[in-house]
């Protein structure tokens, strides 16, 4: 590390600085606020639209690039964890199911 | 559910301490996915800091004063790699732009929130605590005491991991085998599904999945989750528009 503590210590604070002004703006400026019913919609829109942004790529791409290979255990793994939690939308049901599946496929493989 | 709700309301009612205390459990309970989550990955994250040179008190405070994972990640490869701190607060900055749009979603419900609380929610507002977040407030089951619990339960763990990755790094080498890494993904399949409310929703989740991928391998990895949740949201909108028409 070439960099000195001060230095280091100065960019976390700019990173807080800038990671925290986009989380605090609009919950201090809008929570107020009447917004228009196209930007309501629009907003209801947005947490199913953010999950899906941040699931996908985590499971479908694997080490920098697209993969559906029987490799991609993110992927893979993935399918009865949709199935448990369509059908049984419960919360911890479908996380364990996540857990065994991916660490049941990893103790198969290792064996 | 919305029974829950109304029998939360009637106690409050009854006896103020208990419901502190229901609201408490609830908070607790609902965060589990993220213990489980976090402090492997914040562990991962002290174990790298530490290898890539930064010092270890250094590396718990940025988990304690950032708290956003992978802007945390990228900035520790970026110190590696000898790059200048305004390349790498810059980068954070375009990491973590998601969360603007985030706390846009959430604000019109924190309406009765006073303004102190509103500085500590937003300082703790993750990705993982938004998708409860608004999976409670979809179901009336949202409740400020239960949401700063599980804020600071998950602000604890990813630091306390951290922590453990800066001095402990010796103890455990591989936490793999336990699946603990895959409970965040399975928890997010779990609220996307119950995001879909519609079939409007379905689709607007369909094409943000794919533009996200699609502008992932186009290399624009870091701004990939807002920009594709805000095509996605907003032509959720045209198409409502036309189908109304």
């Amino acid at each position: 590390m070439q960099y000195s503590h001060e230095i280091i210590f100065l960019t976390i604070v700019g990173m807080m600085a800038v990671t925290y002004i986009p989380r605090l703006l609009p919950i201090a400026l809008l929570s107020n606020k009447q917004f228009p019913e196209v930007v309501t919609r629009w907003l209801s829109f947005v947490p199913a639209a953010i999950l899906s942004a941040l699931l996908a790529p985590s499971l479908f791409i694997q080490d920098g690039s697209l993969s559906f290979s029987f490799d991609n255990k993110y992927l893979w793994s993935s399918i009865p964890v949709f199935i448990v939690a369509m059908r049984t939308k419960s919360f911890f049901g479908t996380i364990l199911t996540g857990m065994i599946v991916i660490a049941g496929w990893r103790y198969v493989l290792s064996m | 559910m919305q029974s829950e709700a109304i029998e939360n309301t009637a106690t409050s009612i009854v006896s103020t301490t208990s419901t502190l205390r229901a609201d408490i459990a609830d908070g607790i309970k609902q965060s589990i996915p993220i213990i489980i989550g976090f402090i492997p990955v914040g562990f991962a994250f002290g174990v790298l800091a530490t290898k890539n040179g930064v010092p270890g008190y250094l590396t718990v405070l940025m988990s304690i004063l950032v708290l956003a994972g992978s802007s945390q990640f990228i900035a520790v490869s970026l110190f590696a790699a000898a790059m200048s701190p305004i390349t790498i607060i810059i980068t954070t900055f375009i990491v973590n732009l998601r969360h603007f749009l985030m706390s846009a979603a959430i604000a019109p419900h924190l309406s009765k929130m006073s303004l102190t609380r509103k500085l500590l929610f937003s300082f703790q507002l993750i990705d993982e605590s938004f998708a409860i977040h608004m999976a409670n407030i979809d179901r009336n089951h949202f409740g400020e005491v239960q949401a700063i619990t599980l804020n600071c339960i998950a602000h604890f763990c990813w630091s306390f991991g951290t922590l453990l990755g800066v001095y402990g790094s010796h103890l455990i080498t591989d936490i793999k085998p336990l699946g603990f890494d895959y409970a965040l993904p399975s928890m997010f399949v779990l609220l996307l599904i119950w995001q879909m409310k519609s079939n409007m929703h379905a689709i607007v989740a369909f094409l943000s999945a794919i533009t996200a991928v699609l502008l992932y391998l186009a290399g624009v990895e870091q701004l990939c989750v807002i920009l594709a949740a805000i095509i996605g949201a907003t032509t959720g909108v045209v198409l409502c528009s036309i189908r109304t028409k």
